[in-house]
């Protein structure tokens, strides 16, 4: 059972994690991710690529049920305005063992920072604005799994 | 012959060109996404600017990424845009 959802409004972590729980695997893994607080920030602006994006995020969701026994993968994505300490993302995988859950959402987060047509905009308390740009950290980090 | 094409930009493409999206005609010397970079280059200084640093941006036809080596077929849309920073 694959979900994907790109969405401008907030979603509820503990509800999409327990639909996932009760598919009855045993082993339910999860990230979420926020905007945070650095420096002088005040909130996010998420673009994205509307007739991309979610063919590209079913794609990574299909690429880690190929490669892990999930029972059910669940992607959530937010774009628009979002201010410091917002819900971004969640990534929520089920699977039988703890190893295969853990491991399949870590490989969804790295793949969706390299192969997810968003992009962020920071912008500052005193009303200026920079585009955030890619970190070789993340190159490395998708590039490190095998296909 | 001449060839049509929709391109559509995000992020600091966007800004800098002043536009999200737009129809190309290209002639049929252009093949590649390469050759339509270059060729838009060479109709208008703007994106000489903006496209200066080809190693920034990313491309992706009919909603696939793809490089710049890529043929454009009969692709409809061609995306340009900065490497992707979601998650």
């Amino acid at each position: 059972m694959i979900k994907i959802l790109v969405l401008d409004d907030d979603f509820d972590a503990g509800a999409e994690i327990a639909n996932l729980s009760a598919l009855g695997g045993g082993a339910v893994a999860s990230f979420v991710g926020q905007v945070r607080g650095d420096g002088q920030l005040d909130a996010l602006e998420l673009e994205h690529y509307p007739a991309m994006t979610e063919k590209a995020l079913r794609e990574i969701a299909e690429k880690a049920d190929k490669q892990w026994p999930l029972h059910g993968v669940t992607i959530i994505h937010r774009v628009g305005r979002l201010k410091v300490g917002e819900q971004i993302v969640l990534a929520c995988t089920c699977s039988d063992h703890r190893q295969a859950a853990i491991e399949a959402c870590s490989f969804i987060m790295d793949q969706l920072k390299t192969v997810a047509p968003f992009w962020k905009k920071e912008i500052k308390q005193d009303g200026s604005e920079s585009w955030v740009e890619e970190r070789q950290s993340d190159i490395d980090a998708a590039k490190s799994w095998k296909d | 012959m001449t060839y049509q094409i929709d391109i559509v930009y995000f992020s600091w493409v966007k800004e800098r060109l002043g536009r999200d999206q737009e129809t190309i005609i290209c002639p049929a010397s252009v093949e590649t996404v390469g050759d339509l970079v270059a060729h838009l280059k060479a109709v208008d200084s703007i994106y000489q600017q903006v496209f200066s640093d080809l190693k920034k941006l990313r491309f992706a036809l009919d909603q696939d990424f793809v490089g710049l080596e890529a043929s454009l077929g009969d692709s409809r849309e061609l995306a340009i845009f900065p490497p992707v920073t979601g998650g």
